[in-house]
């Protein structure tokens, strides 16, 4: 036997990344500090990777998942829904998922004693959500549209319009925190966030779409998310190593 | 509707930077870093602090840490060996910001041995998750148990590392718990997994 006496191997980010970003992406300025340069240690999963925390049956207040209903009065700006469903690349749904977001405002601020861009806090809005996800891995949120704000990674440097959302998946290696972002936004081709993912066509997974059958009318614009979390290196050990 | 019969792999959803307003999806709510209550009488406090490559702290950051039972029981339905019991109540999931220049606190308990892969039995010990402004996805470590030298030189992962990467797996102990700082590049540099 012997395939798993030498259990580990050595790998660069940059040649396992699959649809992520790399750690070190030196545009984004606060890369290049915080990544990482030596390789990273790959091993055979244990029960430690094939678990992860599961949050599927502990209840949430009622008006988590709507960030519009959390406060006295209704927040400032465009009211929107967005909903979708989380899959692993099986296709089969994730039932039971916590899913927790946070964003700005309408103006682009966010209410975080950090934030000093020059835009209103509005007090009705704290933009912070969470629902779990039902049997069929679908979830909604009703919240308003984030409006972009600038930072100061370089000279007037805007983030597109986000939502950030963090999800656990089926077990530790599924573990995702990622930004939703809104079709067509101008600032795309701008943002060394966004364009960190070195895939278009992941890059795309990231903007959710426009769909009027889930716009309800006289009330909320709907955007569709689907979401797809699986373990990123979980590829690599589908073949026994021989080293 | 996506479908579900499909045969080709779907394409997963690219991860993204946390940025540094974290706390307020993350950090105000029910998840907190006592993965047991404080007055538990097998508690042990874990202190660290994330530094980046300038040595400096990272004040935006968040902390999360996931590990079996006292008893070497993952409470997920991956872990089918009924015969370790669960603990009401324990979910081994904790988590912490970094905010006040750059230290993470939890209070949890020590978990059991777990096999690994091949079988062999892992020393005791918490799987890590680091996130952070400039973090464009999650970095991945452990945490090993200092007074476990024995379990430590036999475990399948800790004896095939140097000994500096190793130390930078293994906390160090303090008078009133454990210390585990977490680099997160140059000198020192905490070792980070795939997973």
């Amino acid at each position: 036997m012997g395939l798993t006496s030498s259990s580990i191997t050595r790998v660069r980010d940059e040649d396992a990344l699959g649809a992520d970003p790399p750690y070190l992406y030196p545009d984004y300025v606060g890369t290049r500090l915080r990544a990482p340069k030596e390789p990273l240690i790959a091993l055979p999963y244990s029960l430690s990777e094939l678990t992860g925390p599961v949050y599927g049956h502990r209840p949430l207040g009622e008006l988590d998942h709507d960030l519009t209903r959390q406060h006295a009065g209704e927040p400032l700006g465009e009211r929107i829904t967005v909903s979708g469903r989380v899959l692993g690349p099986d296709g089969r749904p994730l039932r039971g998922q916590l899913i927790e977001i946070w964003q700005a405002n309408a103006a682009g601020r966010y209410k975080h004693s950090v934030d000093t861009h020059d835009a209103p806090l509005d007090p009705n809005f704290s933009g912070a959500g969470r629902c779990l996800t039902d049997d069929d891995g679908a979830y909604r949120f009703v919240t308003v549209r984030p409006g972009a704000y600038p930072w100061r990674n370089h000279p007037n440097a805007w983030r597109p319009n986000h939502i950030h959302f963090s999800l656990f998946g089926r077990a530790f290696p599924d573990r995702l925190v990622t930004q939703m972002y809104f079709p067509g936004d101008p600032l795309f081709p701008f943002d060394p966030i966004f364009n960190s993912v070195r895939d278009p066509k992941a890059r795309e997974r990231m903007i959710s779409r426009f769909e009027l059958d889930l716009t309800q009318p006289e009330w909320a614009l709907g955007f569709r998310f689907d979401i797809v979390v699986g373990g990123r290196g979980s590829t690599l050990f589908e073949e026994p190593h021989d080293d | 509707m996506t479908e579900a019969q499909t045969t080709e792999a779907l394409g997963l959803t690219p991860s993204q930077t946390s940025g540094p307003y974290l706390s307020i999806g993350l950090l105000r709510n029910f998840i907190t870093g006592s993965v047991v209550p404080d007055d538990d009488p097998r508690a042990i406090r874990i202190r660290g602090c994330l530094l980046d490559g300038a040595g400096e702290p990272v004040p935006d950051g968040m902390v999360e840490i996931w590990q079996a039972n006292a008893t070497g029981r993952y409470a997920h339905p991956a872990d089918t060996r009924d015969e370790i019991p669960l603990e009401d109540g324990f979910l081994g999931f904790g988590r912490s910001g970094t905010v006040d220049e750059g230290r993470f606190e939890f209070v949890t308990v020590k978990p059991g041995r777990v096999p690994a892969a091949d079988g062999r039995l892992q020393a005791p010990h918490l799987v890590v998750g680091v996130f952070a402004r400039g973090l464009l996805k999650r970095l991945a470590t452990r945490l090993y148990f200092p007074d476990e030298e024995e379990a430590n030189a036999a475990d399948p992962l800790l004896s095939e590392l140097g000994e500096a990467e190793r130390a930078t797996l293994i906390a160090r102990a303090e008078d009133d718990g454990l210390r585990f700082d977490i680099h997160l590049q140059g000198e020192g540099q905490t070792a980070f997994f795939l997973v």
